[in-house]
């Protein structure tokens, strides 16, 4: 069952188009991804589904209502929200605990416990983090939404919250998690929305993505003497490409067998060689032409 | 609501400089200057009332131009641009109500610095208590309001926390200068001083409040029409993110 369903969504900022036509559902109990390079309208795609902006154009549902009528069940971490200074985590989680009706203190088991009365200014990147997951989940909500959780964080910290994000999804919390971040996608989601330019390029499981780039092996490798369309001419090859030396072969099915055969019966003595697969990256790479997120 | 009130009052505090400063800096400047001999003694300049008389309706319009001036864009303008707003929006409550919150609490502060000032000019110097309690309240809230008002405006028109701050100094100079911080209103000029009477936070009409006949209504309703004028363009024009 669809517990957030996003059809047709449009948003311009003056002449910008941000969102152009955006669908998707998220099924109830998954981790949902959002990725896309900065600018891609995952940001702007999120804030409608949060109430916070009014799309254009196109349908927004959440839990089968508007997104304004549904603040009790969403909780939001948004990009760059930050709290007052001096305000202490304890009386963060008390205020924000006022505005719901089932409220749920998260501190204990987001180890915020000894930072009660650490005031938010000074409390680590890794600790504000978890904070701020405390008070998306503090109205005990269907559904968090998860804006760049994990930008800006090391990475430690940075595991230590996908951690936390898998323990809130194992309480029934079903998760959208907007992020630019591979490894973070690969890790978590169930499914993935690849965003560009406003539209989802494609929306699958982080396996499924990988499978849709062509050739799903890399075989790198240093070879003198070695005609380049010999490799070309099996059936296992997709793609040579010869730098000097440096050969890298894309293809399928038991490609290191026929390229270390070939090498064997032309008594080719290869150096440096290595096996790829395929990654999310590159899929992503392919899905997003060729604009690589950059990690801040 | 009084959940938010009551967390704002302890952020109040908890910034000591500005704690003191807002609570205290008014009362300890008439201390200051009732320790200069000169400015207690009866003075025929002021039409033989003492300069720590004369100038007692001032130091409240410097506790009420800190607080609507300092305080209130600074705060409401970093509340903004760190996103304190928006968060509050993703939650079933108003993030208005924030905004009201810092009202209520730097409106109590204002109160009480300026009753903390009334006791201890009653008590050291023997400055009269408000002759008119009532209207000395009303023509406070009314001044405090408009120029809060004033300061929600700067808040909501400026493009950033710094430039709000900066365009806040400068308003916050020239209310200081018509309400007699600098150079006491006896000795400003006939026009600075009619000028001064209608701006806020209404130097007169706390004057009259405190130690004169009771304030004329214009005063106050200029007060009361400031604080509608600025209270709707601040609504209007208001970016919460």
């Amino acid at each position: 069952m669809a517990i957030i369903e996003v059809s047709g969504l449009r948003k311009r900022y003056g002449d910008k188009v941000a969102v152009d036509g955006v669908s998707f559902a998220v099924e109830a109990g998954e981790i949902f991804g959002i990725l896309g390079p900065n600018g891609a309208g995952k940001t702007t795609t999120v804030e409608c589904v949060a109430g916070l902006r009014s799309p254009d154009a196109g349908t927004i549902t959440v839990a089968g209502r508007h997104p304004r009528e549904s603040r009790e069940l969403l909780g939001v971490q948004l990009q760059e929200s930050e709290l007052p200074e001096r305000i202490r985590v304890r009386e963060a989680i008390e205020l924000f605990s006022s505005f719901y009706r089932d409220p749920r203190d998260w501190t204990e088991r987001l180890g915020l416990a000894e930072h009660r009365d650490v005031e938010f200014g000074k409390l680590s990147g890794g600790q504000k983090q978890r904070l701020n997951i405390a008070l998306a989940l503090v109205g005990n909500p269907r559904v968090a939404i998860l804006d760049e959780l994990t930008t800006g964080l090391d990475p430690q910290a940075r595991r230590d919250t996908w951690r936390v994000v898998e323990d809130v999804r194992a309480s029934g919390v079903t998760i959208v998690l907007v992020t630019h971040f591979m490894a973070e996608a690969e890790r978590l989601c169930d499914r993935l929305a690849v965003v560009n330019a406003g539209r989802v390029v494609a929306l699958d499981t982080p396996s499924g993505l990988v499978s849709r780039v062509d050739g799903s092996q890399r075989v790198r490798f240093r070879a003198s003497g070695l005609d380049p369309s010999l490799l070309r001419a099996l059936p296992e090859v997709i793609e040579v490409d010869a730098n000097g030396d440096h050969l890298t072969v894309t293809g399928e099915g038991n490609l290191l067998h026929a390229v270390t055969s070939l090498l064997a019966r032309k008594h080719i003595v290869a150096a440096e060689l290595r096996v790829d697969q395929v990654s999310l990256d590159d899929a992503y790479v392919e899905l997003t032409g060729g604009t690589r997120a950059q990690d801040r | 609501m009084r959940r938010i009130v009551e967390i704002e009052a302890r952020l109040f505090l908890r910034e000591r400089r500005n704690a003191v400063f807002s609570l205290l800096f008014s009362t300890l400047l008439l201390l200051v200057l009732g320790s200069i001999p000169g400015l207690r003694t009866p003075d025929s300049q002021f039409g033989g009332l003492r300069f720590v008389d004369v100038y007692a309706p001032t130091l409240i319009v410097i506790t009420l131009a800190f607080l609507g001036l300092q305080r209130v864009p600074q705060v409401v303008a970093t509340y903004r641009e760190s996103g304190v707003l928006r968060r509050f929006a993703t939650t079933p409550v108003d993030p208005a109500r924030l905004l009201v919150a810092q009202m209520i609490v730097n409106m109590v502060a204002a109160l009480v610095s300026i009753a903390i000032t009334v006791a201890v000019g009653h008590l050291v110097f023997g400055i009269d208590l408000p002759h008119h309690p009532v209207w000395m309240v009303l023509a406070v809230a009314l001044g405090a309001a408009a120029l809060f008002g004033v300061g929600l405006v700067i808040a909501a028109l400026a493009p950033t926390a710094r430039a709000a701050g900066g365009i806040a100094t400068v308003v916050f100079m020239l209310i200081m200068f018509f309400g007699g911080a600098y150079l006491p209103r006896k000795m400003l000029p006939e026009v600075v001083n009619r000028i001064g009477e209608h701006l806020p936070p209404g130097v007169q009409a706390l004057q009259d409040g405190w130690l004169g006949g009771t304030p004329q209504p214009l005063h106050l309703a200029i007060m009361a029409l400031v604080t509608i004028v600025a209270g709707t363009v601040a609504a209007r024009t208001f970016r919460w993110g």
